[in-house]
């Protein structure tokens, strides 16, 4: 691509690659710092101290953001608290005018905001541009809808008694974000809660603080001042401050188990509610008949198993565990590793990137240590299983080859989420054996049956103990469709209209049109 | 610590901690009082250890105690347990704040798991106690 005004307008320099955010001429601009965003307002941390804000493409720290303390926490809550009466009775055409007019903000903001999460998250921009912002834009649109249409029920008791039910706001809810979808996953929390009448604290991710911040800025002349409200800072002060505190009706939390059950245990010590979703291991299941035909499905079906690097694996519904029948095992896997050899790994910000940066160094760590795992238990690496080393100002960033193992299902990389673009591969005989394996996992989030046999594909779908089964697909999160655990991948739905009953109190006006007493007394 | 992944008594420790980790527990103890572990799983940090103060984070009576390092307690859920029996965990010190709700292991670092599958021997070992 040469520079024409287009490239240049589009914020990208002579090979099509977006200028990094902060650079002269990106479509991002970066302050040197951030302060939590409360009650309207950018508002310096109580005890003045901020954090490093480090894009995971480069390594280096970008710009700082508020490292808070509780103080910050309870001024959020104050802010909260203000306004939640206001919105709480804000008729649902005005509610839902406020999300739609968020969803158009993010949209004529889409390039800026999906640079920015590129190079906070290290995802490629190209899933950011397609996927990740356009997706939050209609998750805010989906609520706007879903709260209009949802209806009180009123039941008649008797002639003349009747039994109404009315949703009401919870009041001040706490969030709290995960690091691998910042901004979507903020869209999937904020929405609804705002939909159905609260107003939220949000802790983002310590990682991935900033583009839930440059949202702030993009919508926070269109949110009324302490409906939303950003705080940043380290998990173990503000996320258990935030959690633990008796001023929030309900606490909604993504992440791992144990802090899943600290999140659950701190509700009950309140007495309050929790959605926790706490990932998953999941099952991607391809039958002998997606080769019946060299064809457009099979190549769908070869694209499904690779999705597993989608976002660089950082994914809590990752199909990070491919099942392959037997009887097609090596020509099925060598047109998948044949199509594994074709990512393309590099800046995130090139559009042509398929896979960039894992998110941090603890998560490149990790990922290190779960294939050196594997490797230990004699699981065989068909391709990859290195740190990538890219040249440049990419060096120190945090790559990982896009890897293949190949094992059986006790071995701990089958059943533990990596996190990362690793794959762990294996064979089963037949429809019993698949789900038996499928099944053979702590969690339950998500999985993914492949097959040309409709009937097959059902009885799979109900078999497996997860709570989406992709059938025929994987990865694609559209707004209306129903997201959460199993066993121990989590409680409560996400994705959904139901979300609006998780963040509503339902009021019962039981009431007697009779004028008659009782006669007891 | 002892490579073999025995303890001081020659029997097969299921957790040991390298000195970095054990320096930075003495530490984190001088500071704050006693902590205490607890081995997570799943999304995110999911597969970190995650280090709290001694008695915030409650255990359940399902969970199991791997053993002790530095003098704390080391627990994991006895459904993770089953399927990570078979690899002795080693606690080590990582770059880099923890990212989750752990206590950090001093400045700017954070606690981390290693792994080593247990020898035959070893193995046979733990199953007999």
């Amino acid at each position: 691509m040469t520079v024409t005004e287009e490239t240049v307008a589009l914020g990208m320099t002579a090979d099509g690659t977006f200028v990094a955010p902060g650079q002269p001429g990106s479509v991002v601009g970066v302050k040197p710092r951030y302060e939590n965003f409360i009650g309207g307002h950018w508002v310096a941390p109580v005890k003045g101290q901020y954090m490093k804000n480090i894009s995971p493409a480069t390594g280096q720290p970008f710009t700082e953001v508020a490292r808070s303390t509780s103080e910050d926490v309870e001024l959020a809550l104050d802010a909260a608290h203000a306004a939640k009466d206001g919105w709480g009775e804000t008729s649902l055409a005005e509610r839902a005018a406020v999300l739609n007019a968020v969803a158009d903000a993010i949209e004529a903001n889409l390039t800026m905001l999906a640079v920015a999460e590129s190079w906070e998250n290290g995802k490629p921009v190209r899933e950011t541009l397609a996927a990740d912002i356009p997706l939050a834009a209609d998750h805010f649109r989906y609520f706007a809808g879903a709260t209009r249409s949802l209806e009180g029920r009123s039941t008649e008791i008797d002639k003349d008694t009747v039994a109404y039910h009315f949703h009401e706001p919870l009041g001040v809810v706490g969030q709290i974000i995960p690091f691998n979808f910042p901004l979507l996953m903020a869209a999937w929390k904020i929405a609804p809660a705002l939909a159905a009448g609260n107003c939220t604290v949000v802790k983002p991710a310590s990682p991935t603080p900033w583009s839930i911040l440059k949202l702030a800025e993009v919508i926070q002349d269109i949110v009324p001042p302490g409906v939303v409200n950003i705080v940043t800072g380290p998990g173990g002060e503000i996320g258990k401050a935030l959690a633990s505190s008796p001023r929030i009706a309900k606490i909604g939390f993504t992440g791992e188990t144990t802090t899943g059950r600290l999140i659950m245990q701190y509700a009950a010590e309140n007495l309050i509610p929790s959605t926790v979703e706490l990932g998953g291991k999941s099952p991607n299941i391809f039958f002998a008949d997606v080769m019946d035909a060299d064809d457009e499905f099979l190549d769908k079906a070869v694209e499904g198993l690779v999705l597993y690097a989608f976002n660089k694996g950082e994914v809590c519904t990752c199909p990070s565990r491919a099942l392959i029948q037997e009887s097609i095992y090596d020509r099925f896997m060598e047109r998948c590793l044949d199509r594994i050899r074709k990512i393309t790994q590099g800046n995130p910000l090139d559009p042509t990137t398929m896979i960039g940066a894992q998110n941090s160094a603890q998560q490149l760590e990790k990922i290190s240590g779960y294939v050196d795992v594997g490797r230990q238990e004699g699981a065989e690496v068909l391709i990859g299983g290195e740190q990538a080393k890219l040249d440049g100002e990419l060096e120190d960033g945090y790559y990982y080859e896009p890897t293949v193992l190949k094992g059986h299902n006790d071995m701990r990389v089958f059943q533990e989420e990596i996190f990362g673009p690793v794959l762990a591969v294996t064979t089963f005989t037949d429809e019993a054996d698949a789900v038996r394996i499928a099944n053979d996992t702590l969690y339950g989030l998500g999985a993914g049956v492949w097959t040309r046999n409709g009937n097959l594909a059902y009885r799979m779908g109900r078999a497996i103990k997860a709570g989406r089964v992709w059938t025929n697909c994987y990865h694609l999160y559209p707004a209306g469709a129903a997201f959460g655990g199993y066993k121990i991948s989590g409680v409560g739905r996400e994705n959904h209209q139901m979300m609006l009953e998780h963040y509503s109190q339902t009021k019962n006006l039981l009431v007697s049109y009779s004028t008659k007493p009782l006669g007891f007394f | 610590m002892d490579q073999s992944g025995a303890d001081e008594q020659g029997a097969v420790a299921r957790v040991v901690a390298t000195p970095a980790a054990l320096k930075a527990i003495a530490q984190l103890i001088a500071e704050r009082g006693p902590v205490m572990f607890f081995q997570s799983g799943g999304c995110c940090d999911g597969s970190l250890p995650m280090c709290f103060a001694n008695g915030e984070f409650v255990i359940g009576s399902h969970d199991v105690r791997l053993g002790d390092v530095g003098g704390c307690p080391f627990y994991i859920d006895a459904r993770q347990f089953k399927v990570w029996k078979h690899t002795q965990l080693i606690l080590d010190v990582g770059a880099g704040e923890p990212e989750g709700f752990s206590l950090p292991a001093g400045e700017d670092q954070h606690f981390i798991i290693r792994s080593k599958v247990f020898t035959a021997a070893e193995q046979a070992l733990l199953d007999g106690t």
